[in-house]
């Protein structure tokens, strides 16, 4: 009876244990093996890799200029959103509601299409007009701004990172806020109590603590970012997705080069949760 | 130590001078028309029922709550809505929590050494220097180096007064320091608070520990229903309470 119970019981454990081992990690480390085994045995997915290599440049280029952006952009944008001042709360305000409700896809053809033409051509307006009260030459780089033929245009990678930029810059301005938010009242009174000003009270007391919190959201929100930055593709910017469709779309190997376009996204995205996770765990043993 | 607070004769100038405070919230009258002097090395409690508004008054004082009317002096500075007095203020006056909102990513002493250096502006050899000195004096010198939470309640509270008179502070206010801790750990914090009443600081200390104010107290601010009921000596307040409110007050809590 004793013994049964036991066995039972046992079986229970050994199965929770199964259950629990990170099986999802084992099979995409098995698919990873598998894949680089046949990049060295197959010469198309050699071929591929050696055609997605600067692509994936572009993505990781794309991706951490953009981020650092967006986080710099994040901060200032949620200390604007705790803001008693309601006219930068107002402001951070409408940016972030603004940013959030419009899909990235449209964000980034809006800042392309609209924003950028229009910044140009109201920084050519100046330039035209100094030149023609004779403050510039004719040919001043202002009034040339947009000249593809001098090579002054504003490159399309440029136009992407601005949109990625602006569009996370309200994402992480959200995380940046509840961060703040969730660093209790008594803190600020405390910091205050001493003779701190706010700024002095926000960079020595209340900012130190909110960052330790958002560190995860903050890198999962790199993830989707190296995720996303695939859409900058739309507009031509050589990245790993626009690479794999050039390569597939003349060669018409679809299945082995989107296997390999997901390949790399998975091998980074992967790696990269995995270190938010292990974040996560140090900083919840840490206490606050 | 029995004195007259409307002697016209004290030589002691008043340090801190409401005239007329009036905190709402919403509807709530928290303080309701409140005069009060304070004068220098004065030891002054404030009881009084819960919602009383003895937290608010106190917080007033250093403008953590901005009043809804009346006016404040400290130390000779009209407190307007000016953030530049305001801070000046703060600056000398000393507050301690109840829940001792110590910083928890700072050890003991950057906690101390922190406004020392950034609001007085003190070099970090002096801060550190007068953080030893403010630990020893409130007997915990060995604890420099360890983070708040490695701490016990009643020597978090000692750090915070430590954080606090490290600022050189003219007037220290206390809202209810012992409340958050552990019968055990509450004498403790009292005995250094009652060897900054003999060493002559001024404080004004909300609590409900009336042995305190027995012992350290010139002066027992009775607070009900945002007014001040009562002010005169421990002594008689607890002998003698003139009003009815004072007496059922006292009559729950002796
Ligand atoms: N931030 C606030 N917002 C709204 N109402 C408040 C606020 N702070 C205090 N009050 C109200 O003001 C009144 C006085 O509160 P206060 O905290 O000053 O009382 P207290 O005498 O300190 O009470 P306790 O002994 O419970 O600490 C109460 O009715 C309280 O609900
Ligand atoms: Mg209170």
């Amino acid at each position: 009876m004793n013994d049964t119970r036991n066995s039972a019981s046992t079986q229970v454990r050994l199965t929770n244990t199964l259950a629990g081992l990170p099986w999802w990690l084992l099979i995409v480390t098995l698919a990873g093996l598998f894949m680089i085994y046949s990049f060295y045995t197959d010469k198309t997915y050699n071929s591929i890799f050696g055609f997605l290599k600067a692509g994936l440049i572009v993505t990781m280029r794309v991706t951490f200029i953009s981020y650092a952006i967006a986080i710099t952009l994040g901060l200032l944008t949620g200390l604007g959103r705790v803001s008693k001042n309601p006219i930068i709360y107002n402001v951070a305000t409408l940016y972030v509601q603004v940013m959030r409700g419009l899909p990235i896809l449209v964000t980034i053809l809006y800042v392309s299409f609209v924003i950028t033409p229009w910044l140009m051509a109201q920084i050519n307006w100046v330039g035209v007009s100094l030149a023609n009260i004779n403050l510039l030459s004719p040919d001043n780089v202002l009034a040339k701004l947009g000249d593809r033929s001098a090579g002054l245009n504003v490159d399309f990678e440029v136009r992407a990172i601005a949109a990625l930029s602006i569009s996370y810059g309200a994402f992480s301005a959200e995380i940046f806020r509840a961060g703040i938010e969730s660093i209790g009242r008594g803190q600020m009174e405390a910091a205050r109590s001493l003779g701190m000003n706010y700024f002095q009270a926000m960079r020595h007391v209340i900012l130190p603590q909110a960052i330790r919190r958002v560190l995860p959201p903050l890198g999962n929100d790199f993830i989707a970012m190296l995720k996303e930055s695939s859409l900058v593709s739309v507009l031509g910017v050589q990245d790993i997705t626009q690479l794999g469709r050039l390569y597939s779309a003349s060669s018409f190997e679809y299945l082995k080069t989107y296997n390999m376009v997901a390949l790399m996204y998975l091998i980074m995205t992967v790696i990269l949760s995995l270190g938010v996770k292990i974040t996560e765990k140090r900083l919840s043993t840490d206490g606050f | 130590m029995a004195f007259n607070i409307d002697n016209k004769d004290d030589k002691k100038e008043s340090i801190i001078i409401i005239k007329n405070l009036d905190k709402h919230f919403g509807r709530v009258k928290a303080v309701n028309n409140v005069s009060l002097e304070i004068k220098t090395g004065q030891v002054v409690v404030i009881i009084g029922p819960s919602g009383s508004g003895k937290s608010t008054l106190l917080r007033c004082i250093n403008y953590l709550e901005t009043p809804s009317g009346g006016d404040i002096w400290v130390d000779g500075i009209h407190l307007t809505r000016k953030s530049k007095d305001i801070n000046t203020v703060r600056r000398e006056v000393g507050m301690v929590f109840q829940q001792f909102n110590l910083f928890p990513h700072l050890t003991v002493l950057e906690n101390i050494i922190l406004a020392q250096t950034v609001v007085r502006q003190r070099s970090q050899n002096e801060a550190v220097e007068m953080a030893r000195k403010q630990l020893a004096r409130v007997g915990i010198p060995e604890k420099a180096n360890v983070y708040p939470e490695q701490l016990s309640g009643g020597q978090q509270q000692r750090v915070a007064i430590a954080r606090a008179l490290a600022m050189n502070p003219k007037v220290m206010l206390f809202d209810e320091p012992t409340s958050a801790l552990d019968p055990e750990m509450i004498k403790e914090v009292l005995e250094v608070m009652l060897n900054l009443a003999k060493e002559g600081m001024t404080m004004v200390v909300v609590t409900h520990e009336m042995g305190f104010a027995k012992n350290a107290a010139d002066r027992i601010i009775f607070m009900d229903g945002g007014s001040v009921i009562e002010d005169t000596i421990p002594s008689e307040l607890f002998t003698d309470p003139k009003h009815s409110r004072t007496k059922m007050f006292l009559s729950k809590i002796l």
